[in-house]
């Protein structure tokens, strides 16, 4: 169980950083199609893999909470905690 | 305006607790040349920048030094759980809780406290670019020296991630420079700031 939540945090993650490398690398050089082009492909990919964490874990942002009668944002684990 | 991911950029999960190895690895969060300081240099910088390429990395690299500090306070938060008074007093973390206990407070690892003097703002495009380039440098050697000092796996892992980033950092830095420097006076960079003197029509 924690395994699965594992695995699937860290492909958000995994996309998360492609994101931020690409964007900060589209700062500087932004006309590059073949960057722009994997930038969509990867903001694509992570919001598939953001759907299936949240959905099963909670949110990872606040405007991933989908109603319920409890503001889940509060529960453990929190990111610095050794999960 | 920012919003919180509810994740690190890159895991931090530590076994066995050090505190000796917090005690130096705190610098990354509150020394002269760790990521508080960072987040504060570029997102300060970036008001008197005028070009957008310049403006986004400054932002983007800037938000990005945010994570990093919670990723370094993840590190020191983790390798200072579960601490008995002895183990306290032999690591020698001792002169850190005496104040702080095991909550973080940004300092360097020879105990000042962060300092805004550790960084510049200066509103002159090439004077703050380039001491983005060496800022990004001299966290890299920090981040050298720490692994030089830390032979803990899962502690050594974020550590060269996270030193892995200052080098592209640069290179973004340099690419900023560049694009800069193409909009200023190619014979004569320093004839006007163009963050503050008006261009000529």
């Amino acid at each position: 169980m924690e395994d699965n939540r594992e695995m699937l945090l860290k492909r958000v993650q995994i996309c998360d950083f492609i994101l931020v490398e690409t964007n900060e690398y589209l700062d500087t050089h932004p006309n590059d199609q073949a960057a722009l082009d994997y930038f969509k492909k990867y903001n694509e990919m992570r919001r598939t893999a953001a759907k299936e964490f949240t959905e099963k874990y909670g949110p990872l942002n606040m405007w991933d909470f989908e109603g319920g009668n409890r503001w889940n944002w509060v529960d453990d684990p929190w990111p610095w905690e050794k999960q | 305006m920012w919003s919180y991911s509810k994740k690190l950029q890159y895991p931090v999960k530590i076994e066995r607790p050090n505190p000796a190895m917090a005690k130096v690895i705190i610098s990354q969060f509150g020394g002269p040349h760790g990521e508080l300081g960072a987040a504060t240099r570029y997102l300060s910088q970036r008001y008197s920048m005028p070009y957008g390429e310049v403006k986004g990395v400054l932002t983007d690299i800037g938000t990005e030094e945010l994570g990093h500090m919670e990723m370094v306070s993840a590190i020191v938060y983790q390798l200072t759980r579960n601490l008995t008074p002895d183990e306290i007093k032999k690591s020698g973390f001792d002169v850190y809780f005496a104040d702080h206990t095991t909550g973080l407070y940004p300092q360097a690892a020879s105990g000042s406290a962060f300092s805004a003097e550790t960084l510049a703002s200066t509103g002159d495009v090439i004077a703050d670019l380039t001491e983005d380039l060496a800022a990004e440098q001299k966290a890299r050697l920090t981040y050298d020296n720490l692994l030089r000092l830390v032979d803990d796996p899962d502690v050594r892992d974020p550590l060269k991630f996270l030193r892995a980033r200052e080098l592209v950092h640069f290179q973004r830095f340099g690419e900023s420079l560049r694009i800069a420097q193409d909009h200023l006076d190619a014979k004569n960079f320093y004839a006007f700031n163009p963050a503050f003197d008006m261009p000529k029509k």
